[in-house]
């Protein structure tokens, strides 16, 4: 699997009050959340979204609280990978297991600028910063989650496991 | 192995386990509420399951949105009103009988000693006050554990807490946590266990345990965890019929790192503005900080001794006119107790409001919205920018005592300035 897209690029502590303020989760629609993604840190990330793009941030990106909510706002707004120094594991168990791909990898996060086009390819482990001509490598998912993941999500995964 | 590790091996029927390793674990009990479950029930039946794991271990809990604040909340609670009604789910807790998860199910017996326990809502990592293994998950592990009664977990590290000392009158549980993770950071715990110990231990009521387990995801740890002593023995036995079992740290255990808190040199510590890790104590806080608003409740802080410590400082006085002081009991049975023991009346004849429990403000959903530029000391466990309204609004997280007293000054107050 490979995703390309440019990147977005925030600070450390992105809580998932920012990524989907409380006041929207009486729906838990994925468009009506996406549609207010990020707003209280960035008002212009959902109109400049695109379809593929990345969004790469610094320390412990998703702390805060559980709510799925957060990455299937992030998902469906069009992003196509996080990119993190590292992540609050709540959100990471989150990610994987609705099926939105995500990298811890400190060297690449911290390099990434906003608009820098991005490529992180999976099956070869590397990110690839095609704007600043810098790679990667990216540590491998363990076989367990491996299996979720090409599964697209949890949910799949114990599906075709029954 | 720690206590956290223990109880994990015992849940994956594993005689040893060590950090890093991948586990499946049979759950004792499986939480959502109004806002997570809906999500979880939606997956689940994307799985097309035949029912559920065990009705007994599962508790779906409506708190956060209701009384319905609007349409849409309704129809969630609705959903998962009708989902537990198919499956004939017996801790079902809606109007009424609800509370705030993390104060109702302890205090209804379905946490206890030993267990492993997941809920989709980050602080459930409160029953580790009780000595059980508990962490925040999302919906989807929430849907795969009601199916399978199992989650996957990856076996966390610890950092030891050595608790020494005593805490002196107007410190509690909350100015130890908020000590901890000003000391640690709001990752300083990432995917790690707090395991807390020493003969301070001893000197922390049971709330003050639940409020230092309940914030322990607030230093981005994956559960944080109290040995069993007597007053936890006391506890379960008056509110469970549940056999526990109880765990201790090998004296091998390997930790992380270690930290040593004099409970005794503790004051009463306030995080300003916008992440719980930024913390001063009441001594360092220079200049005047004007409030609008003050809420004594949450998960956190809205059990009967944060209440019966708020009425203490509240009786005989008046909130500052100016200032909006909310208190929200966290569960019925605590609000019959307030209303009992006269603390309603306090409250009530100082100027503030009392409410059914709810979650309502902590997360800025309804009761107690902030508009742009107000302040609002808090009892509650986040201060993220918008997390209790308008983005240009601050929330300061403090202890019930402080939090009352602030309401009295209208700034950021010691209950010590307020005298006798």
């Amino acid at each position: 699997m490979k995703v390309k897209g440019n990147a977005f690029k925030y600070g450390d502590n992105v809580d998932t009050d920012v990524i989907i303020p409380a006041r929207y989760l009486n729906s838990s629609k994925a468009e009506e959340l996406a549609a207010h993604c990020m707003e209280d840190i960035d008002k212009n990330f959902v109109n400049e979204v695109k379809k593929g793009d990345i969004l790469a941030a610094n320390k412990n990106f998703g702390c805060g609280s559980s709510r799925e909510h957060a990455p299937m706002a992030i998902k469906a707004a069009g992003i196509s990978c996080v990119i993190a120094e590292t992540f609050a594991r709540i959100f990471y168990r989150n990610a994987i297991n609705i099926g939105l791909p995500i990298v811890e990898c400190p060297e690449a996060a911290k390099d990434i600028e906003k608009g820098d086009e991005v490529e992180v390819d999976f099956d070869n482990g590397i990110i690839r910063n095609l704007s600043k001509e810098k790679e990667y490598p990216i540590q491998p998912f363990p076989e367990f989650m491996q299996r979720i993941i090409e599964a697209e999500g949890l949910v799949n995964y114990i599906i075709k496991n029954k | 192995m720690t206590m956290t590790q223990k109880i994990l091996a015992a849940h994956a029927g594993l005689e040893k386990v060590e950090a890093g390793q991948l586990i499946e674990a049979e759950l004792d009990l499986v939480l959502g509420n109004d806002i997570t479950s809906p999500v979880a029930i939606h997956e689940m039946e994307k799985m097309k399951a035949e029912g559920v794991f065990h009705k007994d271990k599962i508790a779906l809990v409506m708190d956060h949105f209701i009384p319905n604040k609007d349409i849409k909340s309704a129809e969630n609670c609705k959903c998962v009103r009708e989902f537990a009604a198919r499956h004939e789910i017996t801790n079902y807790f809606d109007v009424g009988e609800m509370g705030i998860e993390h104060a109702l199910l302890p205090e209804s017996g379905l946490t206890v000693a030993g267990d492993a326990i997941i809920g989709a809502d980050s602080h459930t990592c409160t029953y580790g006050a009780l000595g059980a293994f508990s962490t925040g998950v999302g919906s989807t592990d929430m849907a795969a554990a009601m199916v399978t009664g199992k989650a996957w977990f990856k076996v966390p590290s610890a950092i030891r807490i050595n608790l020494i000392g005593k805490p002196s009158k107007w410190v509690s549980g909350k100015d130890v946590i908020l000590h901890l993770i000003g000391k640690i950071g709001v990752d300083g715990a990432l995917y790690k266990s707090l395991e807390f110990t020493g003969e301070g231990v001893k000197n922390l009521s049971m709330d003050d345990r639940f409020t230092i387990a309940n914030m322990a995801i607030e230093a981005g740890a994956k559960n944080g965890i109290f040995p069993v002593d007597e007053k936890t023995e006391k506890y379960m036995k008056e509110h469970s019929k549940r056999p526990y079992k109880c765990y201790e740290p090998d004296e091998d255990a390997v930790y992380d790192e270690e930290y040593t808190i004099d409970l005794g040199k503790l004051r009463p510590t306030v995080a300003f503005p916008h992440l719980p890790s930024n913390t001063k104590t009441i001594d360092e806080i220079q200049d005047d900080v004007i409030i609008e608003q003050a809420v004594i409740g949450s998960c956190t802080n809205g059990r009967i001794d944060d209440l019966r410590c708020a009425a203490q400082i509240l009786k005989n006085r008046k909130v500052k006119k100016g200032v909006r002081c909310i208190i929200i009991p966290a569960t019925q049975k605590i609000y019959l107790q307030a209303l009992e023991e006269g603390l309603l009346k306090i409250f009530i004849e100082a100027g503030a409001v009392v409410s059914t429990p709810t979650c309502g403000p902590c997360l800025g959903g309804y009761m107690g919205i902030l508009a742009e530029g107000e302040r609002c000391i808090s009892t509650t466990n986040r201060n993220f920018v918008g997390r209790m309204g308008h983005v240009k609004s601050e929330v300061y997280l403090a202890s019930p005592a402080v939090a009352a007293a602030s309401a009295i000054t209208g700034k950021i107050s010691s209950p010590e300035e307020l005298g006798e």
